[in-house]
């Protein structure tokens, strides 16, 4: 094998050409990938709204509604959930910018209530072994049946009724501060889906 | 304020070596002198902070408004990679003796995980602002340097000690910096 | 044939990039805390170890040797995307678990280190043997270190529980201490055995 001399344009022509192909393969896969990407994210979330309600049988993406939230730029989206009886419940799809890492997102089902019936949670990035604590059962757990209109939805260190991870209390505010923003949106707007119920 | 948060969980809590096993390569490899460690630990630095500072801007101004997020990973590296061969002439003309002292490790600071680590990392903070992004990445870099100046110390006392063969080397200092990891742990409650 | 076979031996007993080589240490520790993602790093490293070896064996003669580098950091970049388009779309599970340590194959160490010491120097065929070799090592390395601290923190292997729901582990394994002990006790095993050869 010969050897190509370094010379100035040489190795401009070869690493455009490099960079070229790399990135118009990159840009093919992209578009390749995208659909994909979309349902993996459309099935987990699907099956997060399945796992924090009691048992639906509408499709609740069809009935999907979104619900600017006061001072903020991101809307929630609530995901009507129903039975035979009428309304079973609404998932809703919350989130929170104060994790450690940053974003954490939730779903959070409540019965028409304001109960939480079960909490999901659909994206987060925090610390491996502690934030990620949130997603376990044995978190969870202490907020199912309870209602954030009566249940102090702080850390016990602020003064509320919430058992905070040990070394994760940013993460807990942060989960809390989540659910709450799910609450409060779901008391403003809960009479809409009252009349729907068939 | 919210600064003292990010740089106290980013130097203990979340120590970047301890915590997250980002840099382990420098850190097990830079660390039988305390003195090539704090020099390491000052390169680290000086490329973290500015990568993140370049790579923040990049993502900000051309990744995201162009839809060219999948171009991360490369544009990147290749910020880095860039960077680190300015900071070797540099360094070539101010120091050459820190120049040879970090040897074949300061290219390396290219692939170290830690750079790259914590300019993707500094993208996921809540509200990122490049202010902030510039806090985390220094707060890194001095937890950086806390562990591997603490386990270079450490491992120098090795040297004068009986170690069974088996566990000479790689062994030994996998478990120091376990133990050092463990001590760490004690951090957890403050944050 | 035996030079094949031997190209292809090394990577997994003599040369193994954990044991042997240190190279990769950052994913061997952060990912390992299950089997699963022990052997899924392990399989996307390989993945794009050996494809990155390919291309860098191919396209070496028309590249001048002081940008090389680049050229090669390039590709490796451009197939740790791929790997990491593919996951999120396919294997999402996976996506999730590895995290920041998917885009962070970039910097291991094996990869560039395999392309600037083998691959560019030798044919396609045996580049594909080496990245396989290496890879396989490296996927070894990491199961065994994920085998062994899923059993003894979570008692659980490949997420199948072995000692009941409820036993009590050494939670320590799975925690970031136990990842240094776990695998400062496997290269000190490894040691042992392959010293006395």
């Amino acid at each position: 094998m010969k050897k190509l001399e370094s010379t100035f344009i040489n190795m401009l022509i070869s690493l455009t050409l490099v960079a070229l192909v790399a990135s118009v393969s990159l840009a093919y896969m992209n578009e390749l990938t995208i659909g994909p990407k979309e349902a993996a994210r459309k099935l987990k979330k699907l099956n997060a709204i399945k796992s924090v309600l009691p048992d639906i049988t509408n499709d609740p993406f069809t009935e999907k509604m979104s619900f600017a939230v006061e001072g903020e730029k991101d809307s929630l989206d609530f995901y009507p959930g129903k039975n035979e009886a009428g309304m079973a419940g609404v998932a809703i799809s919350t989130y929170t910018n104060k994790g450690y890492s940053g974003l954490i997102r939730l779903m959070v089902g409540f019965n028409m209530e304001g109960n939480i019936h079960n909490i999901a949670v659909l994206e987060q990035k925090e610390t491996p072994g502690l934030g990620t604590k949130i997603t376990t059962e044995s978190y969870v757990a202490q907020y199912l049946g309870k209602n954030p209109g009566t249940y102090k939805m702080t850390p016990t260190k602020d003064g509320g009724e919430v058992n905070a991870i040990t070394g994760a209390t940013i993460t807990t505010r942060a989960f809390n501060d989540a659910v709450q923003r799910a609450y409060d949106s779901f008391e403003k707007e809960k009479n809409q889906f009252n009349t729907e119920a068939q | 304020m919210e600064y003292i948060l990010i740089i106290i969980a980013a130097v203990f809590v979340n120590n970047i070596v301890l915590n997250q096993f980002l840099g382990i390569c420098p850190f097990l490899g830079v660390s039988k002198k305390v003195s090539t460690a704090v020099g390491m630990t000052g390169a680290v630095t000086f490329v973290m902070t500015l990568a993140t500072l370049v790579t923040y801007l990049l993502h900000q101004y051309l990744l995201v408004p162009f839809e060219l997020e999948y171009l991360r990973t490369i544009s990147f590296i290749l910020v880095i990679a860039t960077l680190v061969q300015m900071v070797e002439i540099i360094l070539k003309k101010i120091s050459p003796a820190l120049y040879r002292a970090l040897g074949v490790f300061l290219p390396l600071i290219t692939t170290n995980c830690a750079v790259l680590g914590v300019a993707i990392l500094a993208l996921g903070m809540q509200d990122t602002t490049l202010i902030k992004a510039l806090v985390f990445a220094i707060a890194n870099a001095i937890g950086f340097g806390l562990a591997i100046i603490v386990f270079s110390s450490i491992r120098e006392y090795l040297d004068l000690v009986n170690i069974p063969k088996g566990m000479k080397g790689v062994p030994i200092a996998l478990l120091v910096a376990g133990l050092l990891s463990l001590a760490f742990m004690g951090f957890i409650g403050i944050v | 044939m035996n030079k094949t076979w031997n190209n292809f031996i090394r990577g997994i007993i003599k040369e193994n990039p954990v044991f042997v080589m240190l190279l990769g240490m950052c994913p061997t520790l952060g990912v390992t805390s299950t089997a699963f993602n022990g052997l899924g790093m392990g399989m996307a490293t390989m993945f794009v170890l050996i494809m990155s070896n390919i291309v860098v064996s191919l396209i070496k003669p028309f590249i001048p040797d002081k940008v090389r580098i680049p050229a090669f950091i390039v590709v490796i970049a451009s197939f740790v995307t791929i790997v990491e388009m593919l996951l999120e779309a396919y294997i999402p599970a996976l996506y999730e678990q590895l995290g920041i340590f998917i885009p962070l194959i970039v910097v291991n160490c094996l990869i560039l280190g395999r392309a600037e010491a083998f691959a560019s120097k030798n044919n396609v065929l045996q580049s594909i043997i080496d990245g396989l070799g290496m890879g396989l090592g490296f996927t070894l390395a990491l199961t065994a270190l994920g085998v062994t601290r899923e059993i003894l923190g979570s008692g659980s292997i490949f997420s199948f529980n072995i000692f009941g729901e409820n036993a009590s582990m050494m939670i320590l394994f799975i925690l970031p201490p136990g990842a240094f002990l776990a695998l400062a006790y496997l290269a000190a095993l490894y040691n042992r055995f392959t010293i006395k050869n």
